[in-house]
């Protein structure tokens, strides 16, 4: 479903990404690891078509078509969904609006009718008991005023409404508390879908304690250095990522 | 509910869609300004001699005065003499037209407006004045309106029926000495629109006068006048369009509101006149005074405008808070994109004791766009106790345009409260991308997004007018993101 080949991008010249490979299948979850600056946010913004970065070498293939040849909206009603690590507030323009016309252009572009106000809400009340949301959130202006937990949570119902193909969740764990964290990865493991993917990507291994990936990758200085299954994750909280550095003298 | 899609449906192109222009027969005095085209104009309205000495007093004053340069707008001087100050549709026959007697044509142009006179096909709960160029055109359902003894007709009509009212309250709240646009209009004006609600009275649906203007360098001067007498209610709504020319038009208007004790009016404006191409050629300057004096205590005069055309707006709806108790409000969208410049705000006087005003303005900038806010708040020795808060918020779109705040606050008494807070903000690129991931296009997003700035002041708008003004401001806006 996803390929990155070679990936090579920076931003004003600065080199970020150094050659990243990645595979990702139908149906599975990968986790992408690393430390600060190891450039994970950047891949998840490339990867959603975030304007700002330069793409020096390699390619990125999804679903047969040349991704980065794509605007963002593009990606978006392809299937990628980016739960952003730090969600945008928009003043003034209710959370039920908003999700509807993002909804809307999705279905328009697979061929399908527009959902009417009766049809969504009716979607959308189903999807809110995912993520223990009340109803009165709906009304709300996107993300304005949410504290940080229902900020991450509302990426999880956007999801959950929208219903990609990829999932990229950035961070999604971060400034969570543990019930918080909770009732999010519980949402997130609920969407799993056999033909659906998700490509997580945290600094702690504490989240995949429940979103149990299929595949763990650890990304040190614009480069995947090793990738594993799910053992690795658990060694690398045990172990820091000083053990997989000091293991790849050539990256020191 | 309303998606952005179904808005954006509606947006068909990025050309002012109401730039068409009406062949219609007219009847024009020549251009210029003179004691003889006063006279003229009186003559041909048969008004009676107490408005034509008005009118001359106007004029002679209007002479001595010079046009004001303190705003923040650029713009060659105006030719007052290569004007024309009277244009009408040639009339069928003689006497005022009923709804029957309009020129086929006067209807098809409002029913392009999307503004139907014929009754029947009224959306219901609307009552329209339409005034074209000079004059009025036809208004609807006043026969229902009278059975509740609401007057609602065209100023011509109401100066041949109802001398009297006119008489005791033309220029009581904009007095022709006003200013030099003020002046002007109460020489010259030849219609618009008047209307008094009887003591106790809840008007049953919005009376609504609409304003286009048509013939060719001819300038527009209306005045309306509303009187709210004690205990009543109405709300009135004003609408706007003119055909796409090179040439700039003059449109100076004066509207004056008058609420008694306990009344209540709310006038809401939805303005699109002809902006000017993008390159800033033509487009209406519109200049105007409009002023609610919240006469009776306990009054409330409440203004909420949309401002999306003219190549140059000077504005500034004011209340003159003299009742004790009385509230004054003012809500505005103001946008200006491509070379339109606004200078608009409000001025809240207070005079009575507990007196209350709220400013709401939200100014939106694109293009080469100047958007500047200008608002007085005055608070007089008598006026204990009162209170204003406002709001002023200026949102930037790209960076070649500008906004700009100026708050004159005056307060002469020590237990009155003032708050003013001010922002400036651009969209944000990170606003942009979040809702291109989630699929909508950076047109569509920042609709959205200046939809939900200006929400506050759209809640204060009847239900359809919120929905034009919605659409108004996609329209206005396509084309400012690249």
């Amino acid at each position: 479903m996803l390929e990155i080949r070679n990936l090579h991008a920076g931003v004003e010249g600065k080199t970020i990404l150094k050659g990243v490979n990645l595979t990702v299948q139908r149906g599975e979850v990968h986790a992408v690891m690393g430390p600060n600056g190891s450039g994970k946010s950047t891949l998840a913004q490339i990867l959603a078509g975030r304007e700002g970065y330069e793409i020096t070498d390699g390619e990125v293939i999804y679903e047969g078509k040349s991704l980065l040849e794509l605007d963002p909206e593009e990606r978006a009603r392809e299937g990628i969904f980016l739960a952003f690590q730090y969600p945008v507030e928009i003043p003034g323009v209710n959370s039920a609006y908003f999700l509807k016309a993002a909804l809307n252009e999705i279905r328009k572009h697979k061929g399908q009718p527009d959902l009417d106000a009766v049809e969504f809400l009716a979607l959308v009340k189903q999807k809110m008991k995912l993520l223990d949301l009340s109803e009165d959130f709906l009304k709300r202006p996107v993300n304005e005023g949410f504290s940080g937990g229902e900020k991450k949570r509302n990426e999880i119902f956007q999801m959950a409404v929208l219903e990609p193909k990829l999932a990229i969740l950035d961070e999604t764990d971060s400034g969570l508390d543990i019930d918080a964290l909770k009732i999010v990865s519980n949402g997130v493991n609920k969407l799993r879908r056999p033909g659906h993917a998700q490509l997580v990507i945290t600094h702690y291994q504490r989240l995949l304690n429940y979103i149990v990936p299929d595949f763990v990758h650890v990304l040190f200085d614009g480069r995947i250095v090793r990738s594993g299954e799910r053992q690795l994750a658990l060694e690398l909280e045990e172990r820091g990522y000083e053990w997989i550095i000091r293991q790849e003298p050539q990256l020191v | 509910m309303s998606t952005a899609t179904e808005t954006i449906e509606g947006f068909v192109s990025k050309e002012y869609k109401y730039g068409f222009f009406t062949e219609v027969e007219t009847e024009s005095a020549p251009p210029g300004l003179n004691e003889e085209i006063i006279q003229l104009i009186s003559t041909k309205k048969n008004e009676p001699d107490f408005l034509l000495e008005w009118r001359l007093k106007a004029y002679h004053h209007w002479l001595t005065m010079r046009e004001p340069n303190w705003a923040k707008v650029k713009y060659p001087p105006v030719d007052y003499q290569k004007i024309i100050y009277y244009s009408a549709p040639k009339r069928k026959g003689t006497g005022p037209a009923s709804l029957e007697e309009v020129d086929p044509k006067l209807l098809e142009t409002y029913e392009k407006l999307g503004i139907p006179l014929k009754e029947r096909e009224r959306l219901a709960g609307v009552a329209v004045d339409a005034v074209f160029d000079s004059v009025s055109v036809g208004t609807t359902f006043k026969e229902q309106l009278a059975a509740k003894g609401i007057i609602f007709c065209s100023f011509t009509d109401a100066v041949q029926e109802h001398p009297e009212l006119v008489k005791k309250y033309l220029g009581t709240v904009v007095p022709y000495t006003d200013n030099f646009y003020a002046a002007l209009n109460s020489a010259v004006f030849s219609d618009g629109s008047f209307c008094y609600i009887p003591k106790g009275v809840r008007c049953p649906m919005e009376l609504s006068t609409y304003f286009r203007i048509n013939a060719a360098n001819t300038g527009q001067f209306e005045r309306t006048l509303i009187i709210a007498d004690e205990g009543s209610y109405v709300s009135y709504l004003e609408g706007c369009t003119a055909p796409m020319r090179d040439e700039n038009q003059l449109h100076a208007a004066v509207v004056e509101l008058l609420a008694l004790d306990r009344a209540e009016i709310k006038y809401s404006t939805v303005q699109n006149w002809y902006p000017g191409d993008e390159n800033g050629r033509g487009g209406i300057y519109n200049f105007v005074t409009k002023r609610g004096m919240a006469k009776g205590a306990h009054s409330k005069i409440s203004w909420t405008q949309v401002e999306t055309g003219s190549a140059i707006t000077w504005k500034y709806p004011s209340v003159v808070l003299q009742g004790d108790n009385s509230v004054g409000e003012f809500y505005s969208v103001a946008l200006t994109n491509n070379y339109q410049q606004a200078d608009t705000g409000t001025k809240m006087v207070h005079v009575g004791r507990n007196s209350r005003s709220t400013i709401v303005s939200k100014g939106i900038s694109a293009g080469h766009g100047q958007n500047s806010y200008r608002g007085l708040v005055k608070i007089l020795k008598g006026a204990s106790n009162a209170r204003n808060f406002s709001q002023c918020d200026s949102l930037l779109l790209g960076n070649k345009c500008g906004a700009h705040t100026f708050p004159y606050i005056e307060v002469k008494n020590t237990s009155s409260k003032v708050e003013h807070e001010a922002t400036t903000s651009k969209i944000g690129e990170d606003q942009i991308f979040y809702c291109n991931q989630r699929g909508l296009s950076t047109q569509d997003a920042v609709n959205m997004i200046v939809n939900g700035y200006c929400k506050e002041v759209f809640k204060q708008l009847p239900m359809e007018f919120a929905v034009e003004a919605q659409k108004l401001l996609g329209v206005s806006l396509e084309g400012s993101v690249g």
